[in-house]
């Protein structure tokens, strides 16, 4: 709100023995609203015919014969006949040009085509819709995916290797701080409580186990899932809004092979690594928290490390979920690239949409797995 | 009695990274004038705009506005500044999520008082006035046509019935009729309403019909700056050559064939 303060309101003077109405000030857009106020509770004096005295009119601009427009029509329905009086040639052709082109009648928004039921059921049909489409999303993906890997001249190498280079490589500072962070934390808790029970050496089975097992898969898909993810659904959707897609396609190249099969082997490769990675940074700090708080020192710590109960099936198991999490992460991120229509908002919302449906998905999956291996007995 | 231009740019020069695009660029802009900026692509014509439009800031060089001096201009005196300027950019830049109405009402909303009534009012004018059925109001700008895009665009730059208009290529992608429409709107805001003008334009037409000065860019300054008649026969090398080809021509000729 910043309206001018040091010009003059435009205002007007009603001169009810002369029936006679002085206009008065700058009639400019950003010195109007006081006087529209004003207008609004006017009470005109009773008299068949009033004089509009414009010589005290300063400037004019549209918004200011809007106004005086509206004035003019104030006093029709009040009954009142009106004529202008020493109004400007220039302000004079401004109002005509105003009153041509004012729209006829009020501006309506169109009237909402359905009611509320039915827009709770196209919403409910769009959601069903979108779930198809994510499916024949998928299903085009895989299909497109055996091909290139049965044509690897058809890989886009390049594309392959940025990918594997900004969703993985320069993820690893960040992740490997995480887990580092995770392994402290869990050593502390756990520490603490097997300590009392003098079984601090299983401090190792616990760090190893949960962590390789099921905390670092989970926080590698998550944090890639917000880092790369959501970098998959804004750029694919930036590219839709500029028509670059549709160019893309003019031009005979298939955006699916050149944006969506790299990004998704991309990912599929570098998640079991960025995942192995964290395993060792969990391990790290895990190691460094027993030494400090319950004594289990390091060499102990590898030590015993390798004779933890089923220690490999673990590591293996929690690395091989990775592939798995890559492709919901790069299905997700693509797709609702794809979704976009519109502009700049709809980019957000659909990499918002990507990254909390990828991160869900990923946990899912996550309780599928460990289900199906307690159901194996693995 | 001599009165402070409304746009005085001196010495202006830029740089972007390596490349310089302004070196020694000279233009003055007088109240109530239309001055149409041309030259090549990528001579920096939309630069120089965004660059008057406090954009951009310039390497070297002076830009006065309404007779402000923008190198050391505060905040609150830009924002002052900026609310006598409307811009219509190249792209148009509406705002994605609203609806055209909503965009031109933004600035009105943003910084009046009027009731909604008014504004809508006002909003509704301002779309009329660029030529726009009324039913493209409670469109989003994804629904409309480039052309529709270009002239909407214009109704927002004209919010506030600014002093001062910038225009980046207000005709380019516009039907006959429409470019035709937009050069009468400019020149009926001049006449009516003592409307400065700096636009940039390649519509040899709209040269013709609206300007009443323009100001050749090329070789990074201003070659020329000069009324439409003296610059089209300017013997440099650079402007010979734009006002050579057929397209050059043409606007020449559909005025002569007018008179
Ligand atoms: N952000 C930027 N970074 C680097 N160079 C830029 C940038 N913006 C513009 N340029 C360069 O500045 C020069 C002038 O650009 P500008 O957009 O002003 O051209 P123009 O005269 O408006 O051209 P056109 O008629 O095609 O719109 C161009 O050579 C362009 O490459
Ligand atoms: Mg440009």
């Amino acid at each position: 709100m910043a309206e001018t303060s040091s010009t003059e309101w435009a205002d007007l003077v009603v001169d009810a023995t002369y029936a006679r109405v002085q206009l008065t000030g700058h009639w400019d857009t950003l010195a109007l609203s006081r006087l529209e106020r004003r207008l609004r509770e006017m009470v005109w004096p009773a008299a068949r015919e009033l004089e509009l005295d414009a010589s005290g009119i300063d400037r004019l601009d549209t918004g200011g014969a809007l106004l005086l427009l509206q004035l003019t029509r104030q006093l029709e329905q009040a009954g009142l006949r009106w004529h202008f009086n020493g109004l400007q040639p220039s302000h004079q052709a401004l109002l005509e040009l105003v009153r041509r082109r004012i729209p006829g009648q009020p501006l309506e928004p169109p009237a909402r085509p359905f009611g509320r039921i039915a827009t709770l059921g196209r919403a409910s049909s769009l959601y069903l819709l979108q779930f198809f489409g994510l499916l024949a999303f998928a299903g085009e993906l895989m299909s497109r995916l055996g091909v290139s890997l049965m044509h690897p001249r058809r890989i886009r190498w390049r594309e392959l290797f940025d990918e594997i280079y900004s969703g993985g490589v320069t993820a690893l500072p960040i992740l490997g701080l995480l887990s580092l962070l995770i392994g402290v934390v869990v050593a502390y808790q756990g520490g603490v409580q097997l300590d009392r029970y003098g079984a601090n050496i299983y401090i190792v089975d616990l760090i190893a186990l949960t962590t390789v097992r099921e905390l670092a898969p989970l926080m590698t898909a998550i944090i890639v899932a917000g880092r790369t993810g959501s970098a998959y659904a804004a750029q694919i959707g930036t590219m839709k809004v500029t028509e670059e897609i549709s160019a893309l396609r003019t031009i005979g190249i298939d955006p699916m092979e050149l944006l969506v099969i790299p990004k998704l082997l991309a990912l599929m490769l570098s998640l079991p690594l960025l995942t192995l990675m964290a395993d060792v940074m969990s391990i790290l700090g895990g190691m460094l928290m027993s030494d400090l708080t319950i004594g289990v020192t390091p060499d102990v710590f590898i030590d015993r490390l390798p004779h933890v109960f089923a220690f490999e099936r673990s590591f293996l198991l929690g690395v091989g979920k990775a592939p798995v999490f890559a492709v919901i992460i790069a299905l997700i991120g693509c797709f609702q690239g794809f979704q976009v229509q519109g502009g700049a908002d709809a980019v957000g919302r659909h990499t918002t949409i990507s990254v909390v449906l990828s991160i869900f998905l990923v946990i899912v999956a996550d309780a599928l797995f460990s289900i199906y291996f307690s159901w194996l007995g693995i | 009695m001599t009165r402070e231009p409304v746009i005085r740019v001196q010495g202006l020069r830029t740089r972007i990274g390596v490349t310089l695009i302004h070196d020694g660029v000279d233009l003055e802009i007088q109240r109530n004038q239309v001055v149409a900026v041309m030259g090549g692509s990528g001579a920096g014509k939309t630069m120089l705009l965004q660059e008057i439009a406090m954009l951009y800031r310039p390497t070297a060089g002076s830009i006065r506005l309404f007779g402000t001096e923008l190198e050391e201009i505060d905040p609150q005196r830009a924002g002052g500044l900026r609310r006598r300027m409307g811009v219509m950019f190249q792209q148009g830049a509406l705002l994605s999520s609203l609806t055209v109405l909503d965009n031109v009402a933004l600035p009105l909303r943003e910084h009046t008082r009027l009731s909604d009534e008014m504004i809508r009012e006002l909003a509704g004018l301002k779309i009329a006035l660029v030529g726009l059925p009324p039913a493209t109001a409670f469109k989003y700008p994804r629904e409309l046509s480039g052309g529709m895009l270009k002239r909407a665009a214009m109704a927002r730059a004209l919010a506030l019935d600014p002093e001062l208009l910038l225009l980046d290529e207000p005709t380019a992608g516009l039907d006959p009729v429409n470019a035709t429409a937009i050069d009468e709107l400019v020149l009926s805001l001049k006449q009516e309403l003592g409307l400065t003008v700096f636009m940039v334009t390649h519509d040899m037409d709209s040269l013709w019909r609206v300007t009443d000065r323009v100001a050749f860019l090329g070789d990074r300054k201003v070659l020329a700056c000069d009324r439409m008649e003296a610059l089209s026969g300017n013997p440099h090398p650079l402007i010979e050559s734009y006002f050579q080809g057929r397209r050059g021509r043409r606007g020449r000729e559909s005025m002569w064939a007018k008179n």
